[in-house]
């Protein structure tokens, strides 16, 4: 750098006009001991709960406006910008733990008030005040998740199928389009279009589990050929073309030779797809309306499902309200554990199912 | 198996077993079929929604007495603003989020990472709509408070604050929750596909990671993002219960985000007006769906159209 005057002074021309290792991390803890410190004082001029959420921004804006400005001085503007980026995008990383973790401790800690016996066995026949259960909305659930996806696992399988065996030039092209575009279909006009066919074959005011079914699987079909469309591409060529040269018609190469060989993958992408739909709420309430009483039967009267009692319980709170609450955020519990479960059991399969190949 | 021409080897043309045929054809028919249910979603919706335009609008309650039209308006724009807000919120995030990811993450840890954002996606509307109301909505009425008193005088932040916080704003960011991991995903995807000969070019060059990532990563992202972006809005416009459960509407057109009186959208209103819709209520219903339905499937295609166009040109790289 400068003339050296002293001979003594060499400064290491590696960590010269560099920030040390340790100073970010240095800088953090600083800046999350000064913003505690600050959240203190404030809880102590106005009283209050200690304010985590804000302790945490209060951190992340200190350590920015500390590690840019610090590194301004020692390393000049080009590396000062470049820890601000690395701050903000771990930030931003911060930023999306937030409501999730928010979500997940507060759905946990009210969920478990009626996550008891009588929430697992009782209806909400004639229930009025506290007590009461899901039963009927379980059962409204599982008949109508499975009778869609018994739907759309023929139809998205063998569209996918086709779009990998078969399909070739404008049709297959059309069909790829739009399903994609029928990924983004709003679930709420999945419920009308159901309704609207219900409602003209039965006339206006229709609510049935079939209906509801329809609309899962008018969301489902697309969920399901995207994922069958990938795992079948996934099946290499060399296995199609042995078979071919051994004199095997198509459709038994696909049944026998590609299908096999995708099964995990297929089986994983189809969880997926459930554990995507049962979690739907608009198109039920719309297509398969609410109910307070078991149904059995897909074809006669409402069916009520866990997301629509989840949605009920909140919105039409009767005489005791936080009774209706406890139910809403059990009910949300339980729907979370059933999802996560899905998933689970999706990575399972994707693991242990998936073939076994030599390398 | 059945072979019909198993007597001779012929010339020129394959043999066709009757299996080949049945499953071919059933697998077309199955392909056509999404064709057919998704222009049945719209003729259903169309035939569905006439009686709303040729009743009387006196006779549709829900309109009492105004056009359709003046209906409509507010519930488009209260659709529009509160995605716009949490598509404002949600990109410049999901973005971070996928840098973060994709180029600052140590590689061990960033699928990890990957999958707790994906958990967000897992999460079913009427969780985070519940949340959304019972939990953010009093947290940020405090803000929302301090913000009107202080910096009324921006329009957005017009004063009276609501008291509850069931504002268009506290949606939008239950909404810009939701749809982050969309974007996030995709973006990501795009990101890790940059050629990494120029992004070691940039490094070599004495680029910091920032200005590798602007001057190599961003530019090849863009209709990646773009396009990542379209489909989050896709998803925002159609989502019903987060915001049904979260807004508290009142109809009007203001873009003031912190007050009482907010728009509805399309999608909140039809779930809390139909389970008690009745006659033609439901067909004016369907038809505000109907215009739900398209402006999605616009914003759908447009979105696909720039995947697929970029799929072309990266096909290169």
């Amino acid at each position: 750098m400068s003339t050296s005057r002293t001979e003594t002074e060499f400064p290491n021309p590696y960590s010269a006009g560099l920030l040390g290792k340790r100073t970010p991390l240095a800088v953090l803890v600083g800046a999350f001991a000064v913003s505690v410190g600050v959240n203190w004082l404030f809880q102590l001029a106005e009283g209050g709960d200690f304010n985590i959420v804000g302790t945490i921004l209060l951190t992340a804006i200190v350590y920015m406006v500390v590690i840019y400005f610090y590194s301004l001085l020692v390393e000049g503007a080009r590396k000062a910008k470049d820890r601000l980026v690395t701050a903000l995008v771990g930030g931003a990383f911060m930023l999306a733990l937030l409501p999730l973790v928010s979500l997940i401790i507060t759905v946990v800690t009210n969920g478990l008030a009626r996550f008891d016996l009588e929430f697992f066995t009782y209806s909400m026949r004639n229930i009025v005040g506290e007590g009461g259960g899901i039963v009927h909305a379980m059962v409204g659930t599982l008949l109508m998740t499975l009778t869609a996806t018994a739907i759309s696992v023929p139809i998205g399988l063998m569209s996918a199928i086709y779009l990998v065996e078969y399909g070739r030039g404008p049709l297959a092209r059309a069909i790829t389009f739009f399903v994609d575009v029928m990924t983004g279909i709003p679930s709420i006009v999945a419920g009308l279009f159901a309704y609207s066919v219900f409602a003209l074959i039965f006339g206006p005011g229709i609510k049935l589990g079939i209906a509801g079914a329809i609309a899962l699987s008018v969301l489902m079909i697309p969920i399901v050929v995207r994922s069958c469309e990938d795992m079948l591409k996934l099946v290499p060529n060399e296995l199609r073309e042995a078979a071919y040269a051994l004199g095997v018609p198509k459709w038994l190469t696909v049944l026998k030779v590609v299908l096999p060989t995708s099964i995990a993958g297929i089986m994983t992408g189809v969880t997926l797809a459930i554990a995507r739909v049962i979690g739907e709420t608009a198109p039920l309430l719309v297509a398969a309306g609410f109910t307070n009483n078991l149904n059995y039967n897909l074809v006669e009267g409402r069916m009520q499902s866990l997301p629509v009692l989840v949605y009920n319980q909140y919105v039409s709170q009767g005489s005791v309200p936080q009774a209706y609450l406890d139910r809403a955020w059990a009910g949300a519990l339980t729907l979370i554990l059933i999802v996560m479960a899905l998933n689970l059991v999706a990575r399972i399969i994707a693991r242990y199912f998936s073939p076994k190949t030599g390398r | 198996m059945t072979t019909s021409a198993t007597s001779g080897p012929r010339r020129g043309r394959t043999v066709q077993r009757l299996g080949d045929r049945i499953f071919s054809n059933s697998a077309l028919t199955a392909g056509t079929l999404i064709l057919a249910i998704l222009a049945a979603v719209a003729g259903f919706l169309m035939l569905e929604s006439i009686p709303a335009f040729t009743t009387d609008p006196e006779d549709i309650n829900i309109l009492s007495g105004q056009p359709f039209w003046s209906y409509v308006a507010p519930l488009v724009f209260g659709t529009l603003w509160a995605s716009a807000l949490a598509l404002l919120m949600a990109v410049p995030v999901s973005i971070g989020i996928a840098l973060f990811i994709s180029h600052y993450a140590p590689r061990r840890l960033a699928q990890a990472l990957g999958y707790i954002v994906d958990l967000l996606a897992a999460v079913p509307s009427v969780v985070f709509g519940l949340w959304g109301g019972n939990v953010l909505a009093p947290a940020v009425q405090p803000a929302y408070t301090w913000l009107t008193e202080n910096l009324g005088w921006i329009p957005f932040f017009a004063p009276p604050a609501s008291g509850t916080g069931r504002t268009i704003l506290t949606a939008a960011i239950v909404l810009a929750v939701m749809v982050l991991p969309i974007i996030t995903a995709l973006s990501r995807e795009v990101f890790l596909q940059t050629p990494v000969l120029h992004e070691e070019a940039a490094l070599a060059l004495g680029a910091t990671r920032w200005e590798m990532i602007r001057t190599a990563v961003l530019p090849f992202g863009r209709p990646g993002v773009v396009s990542a972006s379209m489909l989050g809005l896709g998803r925002a416009l159609g989502e019903t219960m987060a915001v049904a459960m979260v807004l508290s509407a009142s109809g009007g057109i203001t873009f003031a985000v912190l007050t009482p009186s907010n728009p509805g959208t399309i999608a909140a209103n039809i779930a809390l007006r139909f389970p008690e819709a009745f006659g033609e209520n439901i067909n004016l219903l369907i038809a505000t769906g109907l215009i739900l339905f398209a402006i999605t499937l616009v914003v759908n295609m447009v979105a696909r159209w720039i995947i697929g166009r970029r799929k072309e040109f990266s096909g290169a790289n």
